[in-house]
């Protein structure tokens, strides 16, 4: 018989660590990610403490800088508080991005045709009713589906944004097109722009709104309380009589709204037009956001500032230290490897051979 | 000098996080015996058994076998060791036959079927089994699923047989196939370990007893030296009454009447068949049968869960001076129909419904959730606006745990948390709060240790002298026959009989479950 003894490595879930270890661990992971960094900039020829300190200096040094970063933080806060109902109930909505781009279209219709019929303020609530309202509907498609038939969410989300994203493109180049032939839709018109608060679009007032309502509604309301218990067991919510498929719907409408109004902040506040890059990504860079928060709103302000603070500071690596584009990406990623992956060590631990003793066989 | 044991076990612990599943047990297992593995629920039977078949490792200790010391790291190396477990779930391929199921998975050697199947049917007819080897799986019934099952290890030259609770979806009858069949093995020599903790079974079977308590060794005793009295003594820690009261009701009246009731499930097989019974305010009715006869179908169908195709469900409310009387919305008195009705409409009558399912979990509780979420489970919308209260909620909690000393750190700890007894005072107590005329319950000490199901009784006991209909699901034939006042035995889908709870036999009650009228043959239930 060949020899046999115990695996070199084992894996055992653990429960219930101390809250000071965890936070022990990822101060550690957050740590490991900066060294690493580090590693790469040593070979890159760069010397890490001035690559660091350009990447926090170009994200937080001025007060221009902070107004980018915070306008990079505003629509990745905002779509994590959209997905953060849906992925509550377990419902993976990965379709933020196709919701973002329709709130947009929607916003920008109004923005586009009826700039000189509405006074001014009226006109921008319309835009952001209209974006909530088609963020929304568009979102309700696969819920309504999965309620009926079980489809899977997963796979329909995500076909979804490309469906939407092509509906821009044919705006772009067909009846919304500004010069024929240039394929760009026009600059909106002043009304339609949302006004700045301390330099930066006002759409950081309303996720910052958004944010503690969001909170409140998980927390303390009825609709809150059945998608944590659809979350945990659609089986129990059947039982408990709730109507599991309205409570789909319902919960993807709201989160469909909620990206829709980003894409309405998007679309007026910082790109003044429509175009097919609006949700430029954010949809999925979301979804990192609320799993690192945790889908607590008030921790997804941090984790969205720190993901804008990386890419900014990324952008302006390229240009001072003319950093090539691929190496702030992979900074990003090692950062979000390392934060993701010290939960693995949160909840499981490794157990090393040699625990006990081995035993030879013939 | 020292005899050889088939196996020995010496000083196994193995943990799960915080849990120490085994700790320092030391066990011996011989040929031509059948060691029983006696314990309640979670005492860590079938861990230590799972370490002898491969699935886990022992944290410490060491595994002898023939005297050698060995290490078993996956079933492969347990089978090389003449070590087969047969699992409480089947793992066997439907669309096969028995034949093809028992050849699957062994490498390197050629699969001629007709051999295969020759081979299966002397080790068939030499312990008796009288299996068919050509039969498909989803052709047969759970005990010849079982069969199989076994055949398969004896099939890979298993000389120490291990089985978890085997007797668990069988009928009385065919238990006592099985023992002959492992009767007949041991007398060829080979070494039979059951996992069970069920006393009569230990009784009539085993040659030895093992017990283990929290995880604990707590001896082993020859069963011809003992009795069901010291057993149960071993397993829970002190002396317990095994009796069960079946006391009389103030008021007996007439609360639900189903009249030919008819269900199919989601993919429209019929599940119900022309279920017609009456339950009473002031009893509990016991509904026995296999697992998957219907009995979840019904409890759904009469709470609203479930559509019913045809029939009718009518409720008649309570004696207008018993203790439930008047907590609910008023019905009808000559018969409020349920049949249409939604769930959260049934459940404003005072139809209750506390399903206990195998995870425990899954269906009347939110595992993530502490007490307090789980009190409003039911009742969140009743109260007016968009927000929760959770002051009444947390009252019930606190209350609850107090009465039913359910032992937990907060009421804010989720359930999911809580040892199984706890949680099943969680899920009935809360059921119970809500003063419910007709509270039906399935499995409800399923998993609890003795204490905690005594508890649990004497709920249903109080619920019943209330003038509540209590319709209770169960597993333990026993049980049933000493705690219900009637019995209704469920067949594939139908009613197979109703008998009296104090006159029955459980020899009766089996007949009931394998037979509809007790006579012409059912068909199988896949």
């Amino acid at each position: 018989m060949h020899e046999s003894h115990t695996p070199l490595i084992r894996l055992a879930k653990r429960d219930g660590m101390p809250k000071g270890q965890v936070w022990a661990i990822r101060g550690a992971s957050f740590l490991a990610a900066i060294l690493i960094s580090a590693l790469i900039f040593l070979l890159m020829g760069h010397n890490p403490f001035g690559a660091f300190g350009t990447m926090v200096g170009g994200s937080l040094g001025k007060p221009t800088a902070i107004r980018q970063t915070v306008k990079i933080a505003v629509p990745l806060l905002g779509t994590a508080l959209a997905i953060a109902p849906c992925f509550k109930m377990r419902f993976w909505n990965i379709g933020a991005e196709g919701q973002i781009t329709a709130g947009a279209v929607g916003a920008s219709y109004f923005a586009l045709f009826w700039a000189d019929k509405l006074p001014g303020p009226m006109l921008l609530v319309v835009m952001a009713v209209a974006g909530a309202i088609c963020g929304g509907l568009w979102a309700l498609v696969p819920a309504f589906f999965k309620a009926k038939w079980g489809t899977n969410e997963t796979l329909f989300t995500l076909m979804m944004n490309y469906i939407m994203i092509g509906v821009v493109k044919w705006l772009q180049g067909g009846p919304w097109e500004g010069r024929p032939g240039s394929q760009i839709i026009p600059q909106f018109d002043s009304a339609a722009v949302l006004p700045k608060v301390l330099g930066v679009h006002c759409g950081w007032i309303i996720v910052l709104i958004l944010t503690v309502a969001m909170f409140f509604y998980m927390k303390y309301t009825k609709q809150g309380y059945e998608i944590a218990v659809i979350g945990e067991s659609e089986n129990t919510a059947r039982y408990a009589g709730m109507n599991v498929g309205r409570i789909i719907m319902r919960t993807m409408f709201l989160s469909g709204a909620i990206a829709g109004l980003v894409g309405f902040i998007v679309a007026s506040g910082a790109d003044n037009t429509l175009y097919s890059g609006v949700a430029a990504g954010v949809g999925f860079t979301a979804i990192t956001v609320a799993w690192l928060a945790q889908l607590n709103p008030f921790a997804m302000v941090g984790i969205s500032v720190l993901l804008a603070v990386l890419d900014k500071g990324a952008d302006t690596l390229q240009t001072q230290l003319s950093v090539p584009a691929s190496i702030s990406d992979i900074i990003t990623g090692i950062f979000l490897f390392c934060m993701l992956g010290c939960e693995f060590f949160i909840n499981y631990r490794l157990i090393l051979r040699g625990g006990h003793k081995e035993v030879a066989e013939s | 000098m020292e005899t050889v044991h088939a196996i020995e076990l010496k000083h196994i612990t193995k943990r799960f996080g915080k849990v120490v599943a085994n700790d320092g047990i030391d066990l011996a297992i011989d040929r031509g015996e059948i060691l029983s593995l006696l314990g309640e629920n979670g005492s860590g039977k079938t861990t230590l058994m799972n370490m002898l078949s491969g699935i886990y490792l022992p944290d410490e200790g060491e595994i002898l076998a023939d005297g050698k010391p060995v290490t078993i790291r996956s079933p492969k190396d347990a089978f090389a060791h003449g070590i087969g477990m047969i699992h409480q779930h089947y793992k066997l391929v439907e669309v096969f036959t028995a034949a093809e199921n028992i050849a699957l998975g062994l490498k390197g050697k050629d699969h001629d079927r007709k051999a295969v199947a020759a081979q299966v049917q002397a080790i068939s007819d030499k312990y008796g089994f009288g299996i068919d080897p050509n039969k498909k799986v989803y052709d047969m019934s759970v005990s010849e699923k079982q069969t199989v099952e076994i055949v398969k290890v004896l099939y890979r030259g298993a000389e120490i047989l291990i089985l978890d609770e085997p007797t668990a979806v069988l009928t009385p009858q065919e238990t006592e196939r099985l023992f002959d069949i492992l009767r007949a093995m041991k007398a060829d020599g080979k070494a039979i370990v059951i996992i069970t903790h069920k006393l009569h079974e230990v009784m009539a079977l085993s040659d030895k007893v093992a017990v283990l308590r929290k995880g604990k060794y707590i001896g082993t005793v020859n069963t011809c030296d003992t009795n069901p009295q010291k057993l149960t003594e071993m397993m829970v820690g002190h002396a317990v009454t095994l009796n069960i009261d079946r006391p009389q009701a103030k008021y007996k009246d007439l609360r639900l009447e189903v009249k030919g009731l008819n269900c199919r499930s989601g993919e429209g097989v019929s599940v119900l068949k022309d279920i017609s019974f009456q339950a009473f305010g002031g009893e509990i009715l016991g509904i026995a049968g296999i697992a998957g006869s219907g009995q979840k179908e019904l409890l759904e169908a009469v709470a609203g869960l479930q559509k019913a195709e045809s029939g009718h469900i009518f409720y008649y409310p309570p004696h207008p001076n018993s203790d439930i009387a008047g907590h609910h919305v008023p019905v009808d008195k000559a018969g409020e129909e349920l049949v249409g009705k939604t769930p959260g409409q049934i459940r404003k009558v005072g139809v209750s419904l506390a399903f206990v399912p195998e995870d425990r979990l899954g269906m009347g509780l939110v595992g993530g959730m502490g007490m307090v979420d789980n009190m409003m489970l039911k009742t969140y919308k009743d109260t007016p606006g968009p927000l929760v209260d959770r002051k009444a909620p947390k009252a019930l909690a606190e209350k609850l745990i107090d009465e039913l000393e359910i032992v937990t750190p907060g009421v804010a700890t989720p359930v999911r948390r809580l040892s199984g007894g706890n949680v099943q005072k969680v899920l009935v107590g809360r059921e119970i709060a809500s003063t419910p005329t007709v509270l039906m319950t399935a499995y409800p000490v399923r998993g609890l240790d003795i204490n905690s199901s005594y508890t649990i009784y004497r709920l249903l006991n109080e619920q019943k002298m209330k003038g509540v209909a209590v319709l209770l699901v169960g597993e333990d034939l026993d049980v049933l026959l000493e705690l219900c006042d009637r019995i209704l035995v469920l067949c594939g889908g139908q009613v197979s009989g109703i008998v009296d709870g104090p006159a029955a036999t459980k020899e009766q009650v089996g007949l009931l479950m394998t037979h509809v009228g007790g006579g012409k043959e059912a068909g199988s239930d896949a």
